[in-house]
């Protein structure tokens, strides 16, 4: 038998003092010691840097099971769930922020899930990519084929992302479920914010990703 | 099968039993469920390791429906390594020269902790049928005695499979404020229908034996071997999935080269479950088996809390880790899964995973290096928000 004190590397506690850009954008606006959910947590990154940078309550939710597995074996609160089905169970104002980053598109209702986002926290951060960007457009009008791009790198007959939006609908959406944007910025191909107010017609244009932050209006 | 009549399996009684004990006394008797007073009452027990100076480092171990205390040292009956002793032991996943960790035999068992197989104190004849029936609740009350009675308020993580883990779910419902971490493995909040049905037919296994006497066999000199043989081999199907037996026996003649055109063990998977059922009987009582298996079928914590299992848990701050296994059909995952959503109901600190094994039931005692991988993290996770230091 295996020893048990071996654990796989993913099992050691290791605090991750750098993250990926478009991660560390949105770890900027979680304010320290608060109770933060994120929904599609992929291998925990950004769980593991809120936990140990900013001393946050952080949980959760991964719909792939090696996703989660390699998550509670590295201490993290993880649960195996689906964006989709899964969110109701949470009580209402329960935590502080809701995060879901790029994980919207691939979501089957994103509206009802931007209204469960601003109902379980007080604050949702979302980023996705942005499909209005100018050379997905680009690609469109010229080509005459489904963009395929760095954000966007899976061709279009084995894409999870089903439900692509660009910065623009989703400010809309936000509007159509009465939710106010507290915060937006665009996010360029490396995940750096640039300095573009959004949402505007030139985000929309020339953002590679959008990042808000929500909150439940009244 | 063994026709060879059996007495009483284990005097668990005699002088050089191994084990420790602790006595609840007469004076303040445990209150039951049923609301029966039951005192005075044994809880035998095992713990390994030394508990830490501000007694923040112990860890209750719950065993399942057959399982004992003697979780990881070998088996006084048996002989065999102890249940658990793949995850438990010093350097191990739950090291005991980290951890104080402690596993009790449960209320109503036959390993040393009051049961019907015990003298009746008011008859002075063992208890037999009149012994009181018993909850998992009850069985968490005893342990709570003991952890009283070793002085520790708040365990550091409590943690079982199986039955191990309804009493785990109760710990955490029953005394909020003592468990920081909770782990229930392979395990649900209520008994099914199915697990009851199962359950019944190992009841009326043991009961259907002449030798079963009402309940009353140790009076006659006799135990019902062969019912409560058959009760077991009925259950380990159950532990098990239709995969793992394929595996291992197929359909494999045993001892023989063609079929006897009889109604002996012909097949390898027949002569593995009459000795999974006549060494059972050797080591576990048939009225104890009643006793536990009525337990888990009354187990039912979201009836108990009015129909809302995330009542069981508002408030908490325990940290859970949900372990569910994949081919686990008598716990099966959509049972985890519901407790998890509870949890999440409740806002408590949750993780859930789900491990692939095809082991079934079985796997949560298995050497399944995933499950000891995430564990292990948790636990290390866990020893870090409680502030546990090892030198």
């Amino acid at each position: 038998m295996t020893d048990p004190r071996v654990l796989p590397v993913a099992a050691q506690a290791r605090p991750r003092a750098t993250i990926r850009v478009d991660l560390k954008a949105i770890a900027e606006m979680i304010e320290p010691g608060t109770r933060v959910l994120d929904i599609g947590c992929g291998d925990g990154a950004l769980l593991d840097y809120l936990a140990h940078e900013k001393r946050v309550d952080a949980r959760g939710i991964e719909i792939s099971q090696a996703g989660v597995n390699a998550c509670v074996a590295q201490g993290l609160s993880v649960v195996q769930g689906d964006a989709d089905t899964d969110l109701k169970d949470y009580p209402t104002g329960g935590f502080d922020y809701a995060i879901l980053s790029q994980t919207l598109q691939a979501t089957s209702d994103p509206k009802a899930v931007v209204g469960e986002l601003v109902r379980i926290a007080r604050r949702a951060i979302v980023s996705f990519p942005n499909f209005g960007v100018w050379h997905v457009r680009l690609k469109l009008l010229l080509g005459g084929r489904m963009p395929v791009t760095d954000t966007l790198s899976a061709a279009w007959y084995e894409t999870p992302n089903i439900h692509l939006c660009t910065i623009d609908d989703f400010v809309d959406l936000c509007g159509t479920l009465g939710v106010s944007i507290e915060k937006a910025m665009v996010l360029d191909s490396q995940g750096r914010p640039r300095s573009l107010a959004a949402p505007g017609r030139l985000a929309n244009l020339l953002g590679e990703q959008g990042l808000f932050v929500l909150r439940r209006r009244g | 099968m063994s026709a060879s009549p059996r007495i009483a399996a284990v005097d668990t009684t005699a002088p050089g039993f191994p084990g420790r004990r602790f006595e609840i006394p007469a004076s303040a008797p445990l209150r039951l469920d049923s609301g029966v007073e039951l005192g005075p009452v044994t809880v035998a027990y095992q713990s390994y390791g030394t508990l830490n100076a501000d007694k923040s480092n112990a860890v209750l171990v719950c065993h399942a429906l057959t399982g004992d205390q003697f979780v990881a040292d070998h088996h006084p009956v048996t002989g065999k390594p102890g249940w658990w002793e793949t995850i438990i032991g010093p350097g191990k996943l739950l090291d005991t020269e980290r951890y104080f960790v402690i596993c009790a035999n449960v209320l109503g068992g036959c390993m040393g902790s009051t049961g019907p197989k015990d003298t009746n104190p008011s008859t002075g004849k063992p208890w037999g049928l009149e012994f009181p029936v018993i909850t998992i609740g009850d069985m968490v009350k005893a342990q709570a005695r003991l952890i009283d009675h070793l002085g520790i308020e708040k365990l550091f993580c409590v943690i079982g499979g199986s039955m191990g883990g309804m009493q785990v779910l109760e710990w955490v419902s029953a005394y909020p404020e003592r468990v920081f971490a909770a782990v229930p493995v392979a395990t649900s909040y209520r008994h099914s229908a199915q697990n009851i049905a199962f359950h019944e037919v190992g009841r009326q296994a043991i009961m259907a034996d002449p030798d079963w006497h009402g309940g009353a066999y140790q009076l006659a000199g006799v135990t019902p071997h062969r019912g409560l043989a058959v009760a077991r081999m009925a259950a380990h199907i159950t532990y098990l999935s239709e995969t793992a037996l394929h595996r291992k026996f197929g359909r494999r003649l045993q001892n023989r080269a063609q079929l006897s055109y009889g109604f002996d063990a012909d097949f390898q998977v027949e002569s593995y479950l009459r000795h999974q059922g006549s060494t059972f009987v050797d080591r576990f009582d048939a009225n104890s088996y009643l006793y536990i298996t009525r337990a888990m079928d009354y187990f039912d914590l979201q009836a108990e809390h009015g129909g809302s299992l995330a009542e069981a848990f508002t408030g908490t701050k325990t940290r859970f880790c949900v372990v569910s296994f994949t081919s686990d059909w008598l716990f099966p995952t959509s049972e985890s899964r519901a407790l998890v959503h509870a949890l999440n109901a409740a806002a408590a600190n949750v993780s859930f995973v789900e491990i692939v094994s095809d082991k079934g039931h079985d796997a949560f005692l298995l050497d399944e290096p995933e499950f000891h991988s995430v564990l292990g993290g948790f636990l290390n996770g866990a020893a870090e928000h409680r502030g546990l230091k090892f030198g």
